[in-house]
C-alpha cells in the first residue's frame, strides 16, 4: 500500500505536479499494481545474481567501449533549434531559487 | 614553502600516519578533514560521446544528441578515460575493479541534460590506497555538467531571475576522488591537494587547474575532542576553487563549529557554500531535503572487463611519482629531505633540477648545491610559482656557476651577480665572470694585502676582534667586497683576517 | 499494374519486381502514400507530404548520427524504394518524432535513428510515422496523445500496442511493413490482434540508437509485416553492432529468407505456465488447432516443458520497466526540447507542471511507480529482486531450451477487445503481456503469426527460441504459416 503521502514524496522526486484531485486514485492505482509486484517477494531467490544486461552478460566479450576519436559537433543554430526558450547562445531556464 | 606535515616514508601503499596532532587550531578539539576532489580528465574527447572537450569554444557549439540527452541517444564510454582512471588508481596504489561498471545517479538540474548523471557506485574503478599519508577511500569515473549562469542583479543563484544552460562543458569526463578523513588542519588540506596535483599533472591525467575549474575540491569537515577516536557531525564545503580559498574556507569551517560546540550546540549535517570574497558560509542545502539519488545500473553500457592489456597500458603511463622522486633524490642524490620534496612536488623544480645535474659542469656542483641555487636564489629572482624553464637561465648555465661557487672560482656574492645577469639576458656564466671581471682573487697574497689595508682602516674593529667579538668582522669583510667589487671568497677573508690579527 | 493488385503484393514480391524492372519504386510510394494519407484508422502521425519519395525527409547528416553506413548502390537497390513506416519513436530527422507524447509534441531531431538509416541505406523509403502508445507504454494504443488507433478488423476495437499504428497499418494495407518496438510486448502482441506478423529479435540485434528509450534494458526493434518471409527481409536489414550502442551486439549470422515447408524432428514446448489459466477460450481453441497442424507437419509437441518463474515475469517486469523509465523520462524537462509549461514561478515550478501537463496518466502511473520503486529503502524489494528473478526466468528458458527447439504460446489472452474496455484498469490492462514478457526478460526472439479468428478476429501463436536462432524460428513460423493458410486480406479492404 501507498499513502497519499508517500505519493506527494514520490511526486516531487519525479517532479510531477499533481492536482487535488489525482492523488487519490494515483494512490490506489499503484496500491493495486505495488500489491501484485509484491508477489516475487514470496519466491526464494537466495543466492541468485541480479540480470543488468540480459545478453551482453552471457558474451563478455563484446566490445563496450569508444575511441578517443573526435567527431563533428551539432551546429549551435541545431542545437538550440528545439529549445522552449533560448537566452543569447544558451538554452534559458526560470532560476533554481527565484 | 612551508613545511610537510607528513615525513619520511613515502611508500605509495603504505598505512596512514596521522597519529600527530599537529593543529591547534581549534583548541580542544581536533579537525577531521576528508577530501572529495573532481578532476577534469585529459582526453580528446567527452565521457560517453564523440565531442571534442571545450577550452572557451562559444557557448553551446561542442553538442551532440548525447550530451544534450536528446531523446534516443545513447552513451559510449571512452576508452582513454577508463585508461586515465586506471593510470590514477594504480598511482594511488588502489585495488582495480575488474569490471568497469557504470550507475545512474538520479536527480534534476538544468546543468544536468539527461536527468541523470553516469557515475559509478558501489563497484568504482579503483578503492583504497594511498597518497603520502592520506588514505584514499576511493576513485571512480562520471561525466561532468554542464556549465549554468545566473542572469540578475549579483550573478549568484540569489536574486537571479534566469539562467542560461552551456553544454560545452556537460559530458567532460571527470575522476572523482574521495580521501578519507585523515587530514587534520586546513594547511595539512592545502599542501596534500598541491601534492595530488603535481601528482596527477606528472601522471598526465589532466591540467589540475582550479582556476579553470578542471580540479575541484569539496571539503568534509567535522570537530571531535582531542584524544577521542570517535567521528563527530560533518559539514561538506563544497567547490572551493583556488588553493587560497580551499585553506581559508577550511578554516573558517574549523572556526564555526568550534564555536557552536564550544556554545554548546550541535553541528547540523549540511552541504555549505563558502563565500571567499565576504568570507561568509551559507547553507546549500540541509540533510531535509537531501537527494535521494535513486542509484540503478545505467542499462545502456555494458560493464566492460578490465583486461591485462588494459592494465599494462596503464602501467606504462605511469612513470615515477612524486614521492618516489623524492625518495630517489634523498637516496641516490644525498639531498636533504627537504630539498627532496621541494623539488619533487613541484614537477617543473624536478625536471629543471634534474637537467642541471645531467648538465655535468665543469667544475662540477654538488646535486645538493644546485638543488640550493634553484630553491633558494633562482626561485626568488621569479614570479611566484613561476618556473625556471621559461626563464632565460639554462639549466646548463646554472650548473655551470654553481660549479664555478662550488670551486671557489668565484664568491658566493659574485655567483649572485652573475644570476641577476642571467635571469635578465640569459647567457654563459663563465663569459659574464670573464666581461665584469668577477673572478675570485686568486692568491692569498693579493688578498692578503687587501685585507691589511682594511684592517689599517679600521682599527676599532680590528681591536674588538682581537678582544674576542667576532661579529666586529663585518665592517672589514665589507671593506674588502668593496675594493674587490664581492670577488674574495668570504671564508678565505675571515680565514686571513684571524691569521693577521693572531687570533 | 492496378492500385489494388500492387497492394496485394507483400513487400518481398514487390522488391522482386522491382529488381526485375516490373515495377518501379516510386509507383509503390504513390500508391501506399495515397492511402497512407487517406488513413481513417489514425495509424499515422506523420505521411511523406505528395510527390515526395520519402528518401529525402530523415536523410544522411553528420554530426549526431552514427557512422555512415555503407550505401553503395547494390545495398540501395536491395529494398528499391519500398515504402516503410516507421513507429513514431524512431527518430527521423527532421520528420515529427514524439513516441506518442505531447511532451514532444512537434519535436523535430536533428539526427536519424541507426536502425532507420540502415534501412534507408537499404533502399526503403520513409512512407510515414506510426501513432504509438505515449512512450510505448500501454497495449491498446489508447495513450496516445495523438488519439487512438482503431483495428482494421473492427474498428470498434482496439488495434494492440503500443505498436499499434504500425501493426494496423500493414494490416490494414496502408503499408508494405512497418518498423515496431517490442519491450514487453509491443510489437507481438499488436501483430496478434490485427492478424500479421511481428518480431521481437534477440536483445542486443538491432541498435537502439536513436528510439526513444522506454526501458532500456527490454527495448528492441523490430519488424511487422504481412507474412515470415517479410519479416525476415525486413530483419536482414536491420541487424548488426551498432558503435553508437554499447549494448549492440554482433549478430552471429545472416538473416536467411525462410524455406522450411515442413517441422520434422522440431520438437516444440508448451509450457502449463503461459497456455492455460487467464486465455480466453476462443484464442485457446485456435491455439490448439495450430499445434494439431505443427504435429501434421511432424513436429513433436513437448507439454512438460515447464517455465516455473513465468508467472512472475509481469510483477518483474512491471518493477524493472518502469524503474528504467522514470530515469529515462526524466530528460523530458523543458529545458532543451519539448513542452515547456507556461508562466512557471521558478525552477521546480517549471519541471513539475512542464511534465503534469505533457505526460499522459498512464505515464505518470509508471513514473511514479518506477521512482517509487527505485527510492530509498525500497530498491532491495523491487529492483533488487526484480534482477533476480529476471536470472530466475533466463534460467527457465535455458533449461526448457535443451528440451525442446522452440516454445509455443498464445500470443495474447485475449483477441482485441473494445476501445475503453480495459482503460480504468491498470492492472486488467497490464495482463496483455502475460505470455510476451517472460521472452522480454531473458532477451530471446519470439515472434507472433496470425493462427486464426476468433470470433471474427485474429488469434495470434507466439514461437520464441533461444537467443540468435532468428534464423530457425523464421523457419519453423514460415512451414507453419503455409500450413495454416491464414487470409489477412479482409482487414485491408
Ligand atoms: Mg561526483
Ligand atoms: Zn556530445
Amino acid at each position: 500500500m501507498i499513502d497519499r503521502e508517500e505519493v506527494l514524496h514520490v511526486a516531487r522526486l519525479a517532479r510531477l505536479k499533481l492536482r487535488e484531485e489525482e492523488i487519490e486514485p494515483l494512490a490506489r492505482e499503484l496500491s493495486a499494481v505495488l500489491d501484485h509486484v509484491a508477489r516475487i517477494g514470496e519466491l526464494d531467490l537466495e543466492g541468485v545474481a541480479p540480470t543488468t544486461h540480459v545478453v551482453a552478460d552471457a558474451m563478455p566479450t563484446q566490445p563496450g567501449l569508444r575511441a578517443d576519436e573526435p567527431r563533428e559537433s551539432l551546429a549551435r543554430e541545431v542545437a538550440l533549434s528545439q529549445a522552449p526558450a533560448v537566452s543569447g547562445n544558451g538554452f534559458s531556464v526560470p532560476s533554481p531559487q527565484a | 614553502m612551508p613545511r610537510t606535515r607528513w615525513s619520511g616514508r613515502w611508500s605509495s601503499t603504505g598505512a596512514p600516519r596521522v597519529s600527530d596532532p599537529v593543529s591547534h587550531e581549534a583548541g580542544a578539539y581536533e579537525p577531521v578533514i576528508g577530501l572529495e576532489i573532481h578532476v577534469q580528465l585529459k582526453t580528446r574527447t567527452k565521457m560517453f560521446c564523440g565531442c571534442e572537450l571545450s577550452f572557451g569554444e562559444p557557448e553551446n557549439t561542442r553538442t551532440c544528441p548525447v550530451c544534450l540527452g536528446l531523446p534516443g541517444a545513447l552513451p559510449v564510454a571512452n576508452a582513454q578515460a577508463v585508461h586515465l582512471g586506471l593510470t590514477i588508481g594504480l598511482a594511488l596504489g588502489s585495488e582495480l575493479a575488474p569490471m568497469s561498471v557504470f550507475h545512474r545517479k538520479n536527480y534534476f538540474y538544468p546543468d544536468l541534460p539527461k536527468g541523470y548523471q553516469i557515475s559509478q557506485y558501489d563497484q568504482p574503478l579503483c578503492k583504497g590506497g594511498s597518497l603520502g599519508e592520506v588514505r584514499i577511500h576511493r576513485v571512480h569515473l562520471e561525466d561532468d555538467a554542464a556549465k549554468l549562469t545566473h542572469v540578475g542583479e549579483s550573478g549568484r543563484i540569489h536574486g537571479s531571475r534566469e539562467s542560461v544552460v552551456d553544454f560545452n562543458r556537460g559530458g567532460t569526463p571527470l575522476a572523482e576522488i574521495v580521501t578519507e578523513p585523515d587530514l587534520r588542519s586546513a594547511e595539512q588540506a592545502g599542501e596534500w591537494l598541491k601534492l595530488l596535483r603535481t601528482t596527477l599533472r606528472q601522471l598526465g591525467v589532466s591540467d589540475v587547474n582550479m582556476e579553470e575549474g578542471s580540479l575541484r575540491c569539496d571539503a568534509n569537515i567535522s570537530l571531535r575532542p582531542t584524544g577521542s577516536q570517535e567521528l563527530g557531525t560533518k559539514t561538506e564545503l563544497k567547490n572551493m576553487n583556488s588553493f587560497r580559498f580551499i585553506e581559508r574556507g577550511i578554516r573558517a569551517e574549523i572556526a564555526r563549529q568550534q564555536q557552536i560546540l564550544e556554545g554548546g550546540g550541535a553541528i547540523v549535517q549540511e552541504t555549505l557554500h563558502y563565500d571567499p570574497a565576504s568570507g561568509a558560509i551559507t547553507t546549500l542545502r540541509s540533510k531535509e531535503e537531501a537527494h535521494d539519488y535513486r542509484y540503478f545500473p545505467e542499462p545502456d553500457l555494458v560493464p566492460v572487463r578490465i583486461d591485462e592489456q588494459m592494465l599494462e597500458r596503464a602501467r606504462a603511463a605511469l612513470g615515477e611519482l612524486p614521492a618516489e622522486r623524492a625518495q630517489r633524490y634523498e637516496q641516490e642524490l644525498e639531498l636533504s629531505p627537504d630539498s627532496a620534496r621541494l623539488l619533487a612536488f613541484r614537477a617543473e623544480l624536478g625536471e629543471y633540477f634534474e637537467a642541471a645535474v645531467a648538465a655535468r659542469a665543469d667544475p662540477p656542483a654538488s646535486a645538493q648545491a644546485l638543488a640550493n641555487w634553484i630553491s633558494g636564489d633562482l626561485l626568488s629572482r621569479l614570479p611566484e610559482d613561476g618556473d625556471p624553464a621559461h626563464s632565460r637561465v639554462q639549466p646548463g648555465a646554472l650548473a655551470a656557476l654553481a660549479g664555478l661557487v662550488s670551486a671557489k672560482r668565484i664568491s658566493m656574492g659574485a655567483g649572485r651577480q652573475v644570476l641577476d645577469k642571467l635571469v635578465a639576458d640569459g647567457g654563459d656564466p663563465a663569459e659574464i665572470v670573464r666581461t665584469e671581471g668577477l673572478e675570485a682573487i686568486g692568491s692569498s697574497d693579493e688578498l692578503g694585502e687587501i685585507v691589511a689595508a682594511a684592517l689599517a682602516a679600521n682599527p676599532d674593529a680590528a681591536q674588538r676582534i682581537r678582544e674576542g667579538n667576532a661579529k666586529a668582522i663585518g665592517p672589514i669583510v665589507g671593506h674588502v667586497m668593496r675594493e674587490t667589487k664581492g670577488r674574495a671568497d668570504g671564508g678565505e677573508v675571515t680565514r686571513l683576517v684571524n691569521e693577521q690579527l693572531g687570533v | 499494374m492496378s492500385s489494388t493488385e500492387l497492394i496485394d503484393l507483400s513487400a518481398a514480391q514487390a522488391v522482386q519486381k522491382i529488381a526485375a524492372g516490373e515495377l518501379s519504386g516510386a509507383e509503390l510510394f504513390d500508391a501506399y502514400r495515397a492511402r497512407a494519407a487517406a488513413d481513417e484508422l489514425n495509424c499515422f502521425t506523420w505521411v511523406a507530404p505528395a510527390g515526395s519519395t520519402g528518401t529525402e525527409a530523415a536523410g544522411v547528416s553528420g554530426a549526431g548520427s552514427s557512422p555512415s553506413m555503407s550505401s553503395s548502390p547494390e545495398a540501395g537497390a536491395a529494398l528499391g524504394g519500398i515504402p516503410l513506416a516507421v513507429k513514431d519513436l524512431f527518430c527521423t530527422e527532421g520528420v515529427p518524432s514524439q513516441s506518442g507524447s505531447r511532451i514532444l509534441e512537434g519535436y523535430e531531431p536533428p539526427y536519424t535513428a541507426t536502425v532507420v538509416k540502415r534501412l534507408q541505406a537499404a533502399g526503403a523509403s520513409l512512407l510515414g510515422k506510426t501513432n504509438q502508445d505515449e512512450f510505448a507504454m500501454g497495449s491498446s494504443n489508447e495513450n496516445s496523445a495523438y488519439g487512438p488507433v482503431l483495428n482494421p478488423w473492427d474498428r470498434t476495437r482496439v488495434p494492440g500496442g503500443s505498436s499499434g499504428g504500425s501493426a494496423a497499418a500493414v494490416a490494414a494495407g496502408l503499408a508494405p511493413w512497418a518498423l515496431g518496438t517490442d519491450t514487453g510486448g509491443s510489437i507481438r502482441q499488436p501483430a496478434a490482434l490485427c492478424g500479421i506478423v511481428g518480431l521481437k529479435p534477440t536483445y542486443g540485434s538491432v541498435s537502439r540508437y536513436g528510439m526513444i528509450a522506454f526501458a532500456s534494458s527490454l527495448d528492441q526493434a523490430g519488424p511487422l509485416t504481412r507474412d515470415v518471409t517479410d519479416a525476415a527481409l525486413l530483419l536482414r536489414h536491420m541487424v548488426g553492432h551498432d558503435p553508437c550502442d554499447a549494448t549492440s551486439l554482433r549478430f552471429p549470422h545472416e538473416i536467411e529468407l525462410p524455406r522450411a515447408e515442413r517441422l520434422d524432428g522440431i520438437r516444440l514446448g508448451v509450457p502449463a505456465e503461459l497456455t492455460g489459466e487467464g486465455i480466453e477460450a476462443g484464442v485457446l481453441a485456435s491455439f490448439r488447432a495450430a499445434l494439431e497442424q505443427a504435429v501434421a507437419l511432424g513436429a513433436e509437441i513437448v507439454e512438460n516443458v515447464s517455465l516455473p518463474h513465468a508467472p512472475h515475469a509481469l510483477s518483474a517486469y512491471y518493477v524493472l520497466a518502469p524503474a528504467e523509465a522514470s530515469s529515462n523520462l526524466a530528460r523530458f524537462d523543458g529545458v532543451r526540447y519539448g513542452l515547456r509549461a507556461e508562466g512557471a514561478e521558478d525552477l521546480l515550478d517549471m519541471y513539475e507542471r512542464t511534465r503534469h501537463d505533457g505526460f499522459g496518466p498512464e505515464v505518470k502511473r509508471r513514473i511514479m511507480l518506477g521512482t517509487y520503486a527505485l527510492s530509498a529503502g525500497y530498491y532491495d524489494a523491487y529492483y533488487g529482486r526484480a534482477q533476480r528473478v529476471r536470472t530466475r526466468i533466463s534460467e527457465d528458458f535455458t533449461r526448457a531450451f535443451e528440451q525442446v527447439d522452440f516454445i509455443l504460446t498464445p500470443t495474447a489472452p485475449t483477441v482485441a477487445f473494445e476501445l475503453g474496455a480495459k482503460t480504468g484498469d491498470p492492472l486488467q490492462m497490464y495482463l496483455n503481456d502475460y505470455c510476451t514478457v517472460p521472452m522480454s526478460l531473458a532477451g530471446i526472439p519470439a515472434l507472433s503469426i496470425p493462427c486464426g479468428l476468433s470470433e471474427g478476429l485474429p488469434v495470434g501463436l507466439q514461437l520464441a527460441g533461444p537467443a540468435f536462432s532468428e534464423n530457425r524460428l523464421l523457419d519453423a513460423a514460415h512451414a507453419l504459416e503455409r500450413a495454416l493458410e491464414f487470409d489477412g486480406s479482409p482487414a485491408r479492404v
